[in-house]
């Protein structure tokens, strides 16, 4: 019974393994082909199928009308989802610490109400969002600005910081925080010194959602940039034109997804190791 | 000298109502009381942590109302195993002391001569989850003795423990606390045996209020109500209506008591407390099993009496079937008698 259960979960694994990676592995073949290769029908393995060929990855560091230069996209998206996530996650952090130990109220107006605010910011759908941020940024010229996007991302990102967040701190028994202000901490202190170490999983849960949204967005850095400003997503899509060049677009979309690739696998091994075990019986 | 002036909280559910007390130091008070009597929400708001409605918590004439907690000079051990996951031992018991401004090298070797103490002193590298929930807790003691604090407030520190540690540590602790000797110890708990042990003075609290404070001993053996007699008798002692009728004892069924060793006041309805021990199995009033449950190494034996239900403590671990049944006799000096109000009118004779 457990052998042919294990025999049905492995199989399910594998197929589903073989659905997730698939796409990956048909971009990194496409990014070894040339025109040729695309168009004359379903080839997948190099020097076998296709003669593997570096144009698609070198026209994404060209310039002029013989590339695409990734580089300035890659590093606005970088600037604007890391600042964007950084400062997000210090202030969602912050509030949700906040809303998650202490009883706020303006009238009608609660904890609950609070946390709700932050929420429905990410209910909306974007685009009633998209004219009131054009306008806003027109007004203090910052459309087309890595400062301008860093200030929507920020208001994009810190709902999802504090959400987390605030369902985080709710697992820290405030027994914790009391202990600390015992032995001698400032409430700040007691937060800094041993809430938010004991943190570190929910802040990589937050942080790892800020830097995927962030990175992923297209609307609004289609929507908020003209020419000066461009990101990674807006980059990729401005790849197609009326002669699609699907090794480019294969290879940057691999080098888009390596980053998130990158921090995904290294946080995965930390998340396991932070845990409360021990805090409290 | 600690001073609670008509401590009164504002705790939704259990508040503290009126309370006035002194400690002094270098005893151990024990505070004894049902779960939810109010005993945590006591610790709780002299350290800090919940507000006072009205009233005042004096330390040495100094109202601490606007005390922050870090400085009222109270250390504190929960119930739950609370420590620092992410410090390992040592770091976890020189924390108080780091954030005392002591230096690092001292810190370290206090926190070291305070696990020599709980009997840990080999498990200093390990994290907290690394230990048994006996050692935790020995982890959260050395943390709260380490500091040298004023006043130690430990909330039924053994609560969570099982029956061999609870046993083990109880025994420990006069020792572990000796290192505190000069200072005030509260020490709450469930358990009358616990408080009895380990307490210098002994306060009764029932619904949030102080009803007994006094020698444990004192108290047991003359506790000033039926709601101090319950809460101090484990098990619990048993009340059954009576009366004294013309300078005689008499159950409500009419059935007289031997009252040769009570002095009895003037003629009335009484309530009659019957400790568990008072009763033995042999003798003429017939008694009937209703329930039989075993705590530690005795037997807690529930009976239907003609005048009522009461609790017999039987040594060693006994079956009893309920609906057996059996007659007992009553130590009659071993009786409380209580007014119809609650109130200790117990004399006795010589």
């Amino acid at each position: 019974m457990t052998r042919t259960y294990n025999t049905i979960k492995y199989l399910f694994l594998l197929a589903w393994s073989i659905f997730v990676v698939f796409p990956f592995l048909w971009a990194l073949s496409t990014s070894f082909k040339d025109a040729n290769a695309v168009t004359s029908g379903a080839r997948y393995l190099p020097w076998v199928e296709f003669e593997p060929s570096l144009q698609g990855w070198q026209s994404l560091f060209a310039s002029g009308s013989r590339g695409i230069n990734i580089i300035t996209p890659f590093f606005n998206s970088a600037t604007v989802t890391l600042l964007a996530s950084v400062i997000s996650l210090v202030l969602g952090t912050l509030a949700a610490y906040g809303l998650s130990r202490y009883k706020f109220k303006l009238g009608f107006i609660k904890n609950a109400d609070i946390t709700f605010f932050f929420i429905s910011q990410r209910i909306m759908p974007p685009i009633v969002l998209a004219i009131p941020f054009f306008l806003m940024l027109k007004e203090i010229r910052a459309l087309d600005t890595i400062a301008g996007l860093v200030i929507v991302y920020i208001a994009l990102l810190l709902p999802i910081a504090v959400w987390v967040m605030i369902d985080f701190f709710a697992s820290i028994p405030k027994e914790l925080d009391e202990m600390a202000m015992i032995d001698g901490c400032t409430p700040i202190g007691a937060f800094f010194r041993v809430v938010l170490p004991n943190s570190l999983a929910g802040l990589v849960v937050a942080g790892m959602f800020c830097l995927i949204f962030g990175w992923n967005d297209f609307f609004f850095a289609f929507t908020l940039t003209f020419t000066e400003t461009q990101l990674l997503p807006v980059a990729i899509v401005s790849l197609n034109s009326s002669v699609t060049p699907w090794w480019s677009l294969s290879a940057f979309a691999l080098i888009s997804v390596t980053p998130l690739a990158l921090v995904a696998i290294v946080v995965e091994r930390f998340m396991s190791r932070g845990s409360l075990a021990g805090a409290f019986r | 000298m600690l001073t609670l002036q008509n401590l009164t909280t504002p705790h939704p559910k259990l508040p503290l109502s009126g309370l006035d007390v002194t400690f002094e130091p270098g005893k151990i008070y024990t505070i004894l009381g049902r779960t939810g009597a109010g005993k945590t929400e006591l610790l709780r708001t002299l350290i800090g942590l919940d507000p006072i409605a009205e009233g005042a918590v004096h330390l040495d004439g100094k109202n601490l109302d606007r005390t922050p907690i870090r400085a009222r000079q109270m250390a504190m051990v929960y119930q739950q195993f609370i420590n620092y996951p992410h410090l390992d031992v040592l770091a976890n018991v020189a924390f108080p002391l780091r954030r005392k401004k002591v230096n690092k090298i001292d810190a370290l070797a206090r926190a070291r001569e305070a696990l020599e103490l709980v009997g840990l002193a080999e498990f200093e590298t390990r994290k907290p989850s690394e230990l048994s929930g006996g050692q935790q807790q020995r982890v959260a003691l050395a943390r709260a003795i380490v500091k040298h604090a004023r006043i130690l407030l430990m909330d039924e520190p053994l609560a969570n423990l099982d029956y061999k540690l609870r046993e083990q540590l109880r025994e420990e602790f006069p020792r572990l606390l000796e290192k505190n000797s000069d200072g005030i110890i509260l020490y709450t708990t469930t358990e009358p045996g616990e408080a009895m042990q380990l307490g210098d003075e002994l306060i009764v609290m029932h619904e949030g209020r102080i009803v007994a404070k006094g020698d444990p001993g004192e108290l047991f053996e003359n506790p000033p109500s039926i709601e101090v007699a319950q809460v101090i008798s484990d098990p619990p002692i048993s009340i059954c209506a009576g009366e004294v009728k013309n300078g005689h004892l008499y159950f409500n069924d009419g059935s007289a008591v031997d009252e040769t060793s009570l002095s009895l006041g003037a003629d009335g309805p009484v309530r009659i407390g019957i400790r568990p021990d008072a009763l033995t199995i042999g003798g003429d009033i017939p008694a009937q099993v209703t329930l039989a449950e075993f705590s530690g190494s005795d037997t807690i034996v529930h009976l239907r009496l003609p005048f009522g239900e009461a609790v017999m403590l039987v040594d060693g671990i006994r079956e009893y079937s309920p609906g057996v049944k059996f007659g007992v006799s009553l130590e009659t000096s071993a009786l409380l008698l209580f007014s119809q109000a609650g109130g200790n009118i117990t004399e006795r004779t010589g």
